[in-house]
């Protein structure tokens, strides 16, 4: 076959002359002029085009090589999870009316990705308690640090108080946002009194090793010195725990990957956005709301775009232009298709689970539960040697262990188990830890 | 169109769209009251309803599969289908971020590759595939230039210059940078005006940020010489990468003096926008930026692929790796594609645009009657004579059952039409489209009307803004009174 035809460019050479002769060019070359001639390149070396066929194949092969957790039995979390995505979720956002569209910045043709935004947004809110959501942020890290720059600008501090058992990889990102704009974050101990110059303090409940924090008295701290609370929340938890609206939050951020999103090694995932609602106009990213047309029936368009980079430029709150519309669609549909009783009941099982897992391998010779407070889907056991030679051992019998945080807490691994792992599973993993 | 309705509008209470599995351990004990939830109110529809819904919503929504969809600087070609399939293979699809890095070496391997790649068509020595979005990737950059100015003692460079042509994501991203602006004036070629340039370009200068092609459209020809200027008086040259569609195997940015650029694998690596999202915007550099790209890389060594953090690191961006599933299907695109295929690419897309400029220039005042690139700007300078607005003809377009240009950007251009027709589009589809245009030159002028209450066809008709912004509605609220009723 001519490897110069494409089935992704639909014009044909005679195509090609047509439209050079209306143009009046005599070459396709003439209309590259004003790029330098010595600068113009006629050679680039990539490898040689294959077909669909072809490289599906090579990719298929590529993707074998990976440890799929299909075929291993995982334990590991740590800000990914892997959870049931209800199919109902992939054949919806497959739609590529969705999917093949842009921003919706022409409303009239844009209400199906529009309406679904505020469904999203509703949804978020009805989760969270919380009374204002934004369209979504790229993921829960950066989520956590828009939000601790939104909270410098409402409350015209520039210090950012970070929880010591913040997940240490939101703390990375969090210092990259905040720093960069010559602001200062410190990450501080639980028991650390607050100063009067901190715009906020974040808070992950269930934190980083899995357990519930005393939210309230963080809560109370920060708004002693009049401070924004910030909370780090995980969406399939609020099937079971009280929501950050319920105990004083005002900024409520999260990782949406839990809500029917792959894990996909690390991405696309989701930042779940929202706050109170006198905060509205500093919300930073995409907000859809509900108008009426010249009609007057009901419609959808962005709005408070003067937050927003394409109309306030250098005095926009932040620079997100596009972010994950579709992951926040397949947010929605799983929400709406698990609802409050198979939400609350994922949150159990994993809740159910979890504590039999824990108590099982805490009861083996050497192994210990590391926290004493209540947790939820993940926990931190202290083994009798280091992690990675366990999880060689486990990885041998198709099992990815939990996740070594030995440079944290000595032998430390931090366990996740969601409704995903069967009893079955869970057996067999204690079964070779009490053997190894 | 159907009667509007909302999830709670067809929630009743006992129905759910999904089945889950009972419960295989036995029950422990419930942590202490005090932690738990009162009450969770969610709408409760059945699997049926809720495909039903999403179903009649998706038909009120326009995408590339749908039509024509000249969205200028958006880059909205056509998505190949097959490479939709790829990130569901289990093997990317079910792969934990943490997992070993020894368990891991495809992903690895695919970001590694998409680096090299990445590196060959700019013209750069270093790669990072973590940004998520083309905004995402100018953080990356401007944070680096910051860092890297900051190292050489060289503190006093706060600002950043910025052309009149350029995206809003550009300012915006300063001000997160705590840089200062500084606005450079286009000459009336549309190019970068030299003189304003030599002005304001001095030593507290840390980087001009440059599009190339402009959102004009247009190549500037004078690269070489804003390269030198900037660079002589201790500046660094920064691309907005968005419109490479048009360059690739024609120039790489590399070679024309850019020390960073960013690219929209969104947009001319074709994966498809999702309607905002997700996208994936990596960060190319020459060598001297390197060790500042963001946390992690992935390096190579005898044969195996490992996340590495950069010695001079900004940081960590996201939290994991990027989004690897967009990169997957923009990998299988340049693969598809070689050398070869991306510059016909390039081509292509430069005679689609330059094609609708000719058929069109005689109907719409062309503000820069040159060669253009991926695009071409037209204003509407003639029809707004007749009171007829850049907008009223976006909207009249609707009724054609196209998708309009992009309106009023960028701002250099009075009522500027943003035309980027892309390569994926045939010669008869363009004909289409131009006829549409002439029409709607035609009714400007007899028909005026006709074009401020367009569109007339659509799902709904125009919305009213103001009101969204002046009361806010920005959720529906149930409550657990509401769904019993």
């Amino acid at each position: 076959m001519n490897s110069m035809l494409s089935p992704y460019l639909p014009n044909t050479d005679a195509d090609r002359r047509a439209m050079l002769s209306e143009i009046g060019a005599d070459s396709v070359d003439e209309l590259f002029q004003d790029i330098p001639e010595k600068l113009r390149h006629t050679h680039f070396s990539l490898p040689a085009p294959l077909s669909e066929l072809e490289l599906k194949r090579e990719l298929r092969q590529l993707a074998d090589s990976n440890a799929n957790l299909e075929d291993y039995a995982c334990f590991l979390g740590a800000g990914s999870y892997r959870h049931f995505v209800p199919s109902v979720v992939d054949h919806i956002i497959g739609r590529s009316e969705f999917y093949t569209a842009y921003t919706p910045y022409q409303a009239e043709v844009s209400q199906g990705t529009l309406q679904p935004v505020y469904e999203y947004q509703s949804l978020v809110c009805q989760l969270t308690g919380m009374e204002v959501s934004n369209a979504g942020m790229y993921d829960g890290s950066t989520a956590a640090a828009e939000a601790a720059v939104m909270a410098c600008i409402v409350s015209k501090r520039n210090k950012v108080a970070v929880l010591n058992t913040v997940n240490p990889t939101y703390r990375e990102v969090i210092a990259t946002y905040v720093e960069g704009r010559d602001l200062a974050v410190e990450t501080i101990e639980p028991d650390a009194s607050l100063s009067a110059d901190y715009a906020c303090l974040l808070v992950q409940q269930p934190n980083f090793f899995g357990c519930l924090e005393k939210i309230e008295t963080y809560v109370q701290k920060v708004h002693d010195t009049g401070g924004l609370f910030i909370s780090i929340f995980d969406p399939i938890s609020l099937g079971m725990f009280r929501p950050p609206g319920d105990y004083g939050a005002d900024i409520a951020v999260a990782e949406g990957q839990p809500l029917g999103i792959p894990l996909c090694f690390g991405g696309p995932y989701l930042g779940v956005f929202a706050c109170r609602k006198e905060y509205v106009r500093y919300i930073p990213g995409r907000l859809v709301g509900k108008t009426v047309d010249v009609e007057g029936r009901p419609g959808y368009v962005m709005t408070m775009v003067t937050r927003e980079q394409y109309i306030r430029r250098e005095r926009a709150i932040s620079n997100i232009c596009t972010s994950e519309a579709l992951m926040a669609l397949a947010a929605g549909v799983y929400l709406a298709a698990v609802s409050k009783r198979g939400l609350r009941h994922v949150a159990e099982l994993c809740y159910h689970k979890a504590h039999y897992t824990a108590r099982a391998i805490s009861t083996l010779k050497g192994y210990s539960l590391v926290f004493e407070e209540p947790f939820f889907k993940e926990f931190v056991i202290g083994c009798p040697r280091a992690p990675a030679k366990i999880n060689e051992v486990l990885l041998r019998e198709k099992i990815i262990g939990g996740l070594d945080i030995s440079h944290l807490i000595d032998n430390g691994m931090l366990f996740c188990v969601t409704e995903m792992n069967t009893k079955q599973e869970i057996d067999r993993l204690v079964e070779i830890l009490s053997a190894s | 169109m159907s009667k509007h309705y909302l999830l709670p509008d067809i929630s009743k209470p006992g129905k759910i769209g999904c089945s889950l599995p009972e419960l295989d351990v036995p029950l422990s004990e419930l942590p202490p009251e005090n932690l738990l939830r009162k009450e969770l109110e969610l709408p409760e529809v059945s699997e049926g309803e809720l495909v039903r819904y999403f179903i009649t919503l998706s038909k009120m929504n326009y995408g590339v599969d749908t039509g024509f969809y000249p969205l200028g600087s958006c880059t909205m070609k056509y998505n190949p289908k097959w490479h939709e399939d790829l990130p569901k293979f289990p093997g990317f699809a079910s792969t934990h971020p943490l997992q070993p890095e020894d368990t891991a070496q495809g992903a690895l391997q695919l970001m590694f590759e998409m680096q090299e790649y990445l590196a060959e068509i700019t013209g750069m020595d270093a790669v990072s595939v973590i940004p998520m979005a083309g905004a995402h990737g100018e953080l990356a950059s401007q944070l680096m230039i910051k860092a890297y100015h900051y190292e050489r003692g060289d503190k006093d460079r706060r600002k950043i210059l910025l052309t009149d042509s350029s995206h809003g994501t550009n300012p915006a991203t300063a001000s997160m940078c705590r840089f200062e602006i500084g606005m450079i004036s286009s000459d009336s070629e549309g190019n970068v005006d030299m003189k304003s340039l030599n002005t304001v370009m001095d030593d507290s200068v840390a980087a001009l940020t440059l599009t190339l092609p402009t959102t004009l459209g247009l190549f500037d020809p004078h690269i070489t010489e804003i390269s030198e200027l900037v660079h002589k008086r201790g500046g660094l040259l920064l691309g907005d990468g968005a419109n490479l569609n048009s360059l690739i195997g024609y120039a790489k940015f590399g070679d024309l003096g850019f020390d960073c650029i960013m690219v929209n694998l969104h947009k001319t690596f074709s994966t498809p926008h999702g309607g905002g999202g997700p996208g994936s915007g990596p960060v190319c550099t020459k060598q001297k930026l390197a060790e500042f790209l963001p946390t992690p890389l992935v390096a190579c060594e005898d044969g195996r692929y490992r996340l590495v953090a950069p010695v001079k690191s900004i940081g960590r961006i996201g939290g994991f790796h990027g989004n690897f599933g967009v990169l997957v299907k923009a990998y299988a695109y340049i693969r598809s594609l070689g050398a070869e295929g991306l510059k016909q690419v390039a081509q292509d897309a430069v005679i689609n645009a330059n094609y609708v400029k000719e058929k069109l220039k005689a109907h719409y005042y062309l503000p820069y009657d040159r060669t253009c690139m991926h695009e071409v700007v037209f204003s509407h300078k003639r029809q707004a004579a007749k009171g007829v607005n850049a907008m009223d003809i976006a909207k009249r377009l609707l009724d054609y059952g196209l998708h309009p240009p992009t309106v009023h950007f960028p701002l250099v251009v009075d009522g500027a039409l943003m035309i980027e027709p892309t390569e994926t589009e045939s010669k008869a589809t363009l004909d289409e489209f131009i006829q549409a245009m002439i029409e709607i030159a035609k009714e400007a002028k007899s028909d005026p009307d006709i074009l401020h209450s367009a569109p007339h066809n659509t799902p709904v008709r125009r919305l009213d803004s103001a009101r969204a912004a002046r009361q806010p509605d920005l959720r529906w609220q149930i409550s657990g009174m509401e769904t019993e009723k």
